[in-house]
């Protein structure tokens, strides 16, 4: 049987020497969340709002981590003046967005960020990645995270809702 | 305001008197031109934005740096922008970060409007709450040197300054971002900084 797609982001973030996580809990990162918390060299914080993990990996990096910002496109658009400091100082960053408000989405107020999502991270000078499919979500958070850290950039990976499954609010 | 208010520039000069080799991050505006004033080293790490994100910052670093101090500069305007990091800051606990706010009880930068320190917001009381214990208020000269002798001592600290409102004379340290950036990380990480 072959592993599931966050067994294959946690392998990603291990080969490219993630030592800081930092999250606002999404359920489509809940497996994810769970290896991270359990890895002895990873140090996991959970947030209050997804653009302190902004500012929390530029520290980790300018002191010599590398970190990964786990959230889901709702709280893109909490970080869009944080990422100035990407930006500005070509500080590294790897965010990997859960999408919601877009496959098969029931919570309309999940709608406009599910459309913002994207140009709101390219205007704030954010590589944008897509996985469309499960198959390619090792893949694409590897170059991203190679992308990031070797050339020096903020990188989104968009975790397609179709790959997570839409929300089930039926009873 | 009260016109006894501490200065805030010999408050920094003071404070970072006995630095070592301690880390210092600081929040836009004041802050950062305080620090710069009271000497420019490469291991100060200048916010010209990114409001809110001074004390995460520090948590990032400290994390990154177990065995160095890191010490956040910043105003008490942008530190109500980041309320919510002391929360996340109190729950993952690190011992070697502290967080020192000059609080002037008004968004000095823009034009001095007052700011809910002013209006009676306890930013230590807040802090305390939130886990840093012993968080404190800092108003006479005798509290501010014991402030200066255990800053740099094992244990996550918060302390807010009350400082005058009077606004020195400006002093710009650096401000091109990878500038900043690379002469931080080479002086921290030597040749690893380009690994």
């Amino acid at each position: 049987m072959s592993r599931s797609w966050p067994d294959e982001i946690f392998t990603e973030l291990k080969a490219a020497r993630i030592r800081q996580v930092a999250y606002v809990p999404d359920a489509g990162h809940s497996q994810l969340l769970q290896r991270c918390h359990a890895d002895r060299e990873m140090h996991t914080v959970s947030l209050t709002t997804e653009e302190e993990g902004v500012a929390m990996l530029a520290g980790a990096w300018l002191g010599g981590d590398r970190g990964v910002l786990l959230l889901q496109s709702s709280g893109v658009g909490n970080c869009i003046n944080m990422l100035a400091f990407n930006q500005e100082c070509r500080i590294p960053l790897l965010a990997l967005v859960t999408m919601r408000g877009e496959w098969g989405e029931f919570n309309p107020w999940q709608a406009p960020m599910g459309l913002a999502t994207e140009p709101s991270l390219v205007a704030a000078g954010v590589r944008v990645y897509r996985a469309e499919t499960e198959d390619e979500v090792a893949e694409t958070v590897r170059a991203a995270a190679t992308f990031a850290f070797q050339s020096y950039r903020a990188v989104a990976v968009l975790i397609a809702q179709r790959v997570i499954g839409a929300k089930r609010f039926e009873k | 305001m009260n016109e006894r208010a501490l200065d805030r520039r010999s408050v920094v000069g003071r404070l970072l008197r006995g630095r070592g080799d301690a880390l210092v991050v600081t929040g836009l505006g004041g802050p950062t031109y305080d620090v710069a004033a009271a000497g420019d080293t490469p291991l100060n790490f200048y916010l010209w934005a990114a409001m809110g994100g001074a004390a995460m910052t520090g948590l990032g670093l400290a994390r990154a740096q177990p065995r160095r101090r890191v010490v956040v500069v910043t105003g008490d305007g942008e530190m109500l922008m980041g309320l919510g990091s002391l929360a996340t800051i109190g729950a993952d606990a690190p011992q070697n970060l502290a967080i020192v706010v000059l609080d002037n009880e008004h968004y000095g930068e823009t034009g001095m409007q007052l700011a809910h320190t002013g209006r009676g917001v306890d930013l230590a009381g807040i802090a305390r709450a939130a886990g840093f214990a012993g968080a404190a208020t800092i108003r006479t000269d005798a509290e501010l040197q014991a402030l200066a002798r255990r800053l740099f001592d094992p244990g996550l600290l918060f302390a807010t300054v009350k400082v005058s409102s009077e606004t020195p004379p400006m002093l710009l340290p650096p401000r091109d971002g990878p500038y900043l950036r690379s002469r931080f990380r080479e002086a921290l990480l030597g040749p690893d900084a380009h690994k």
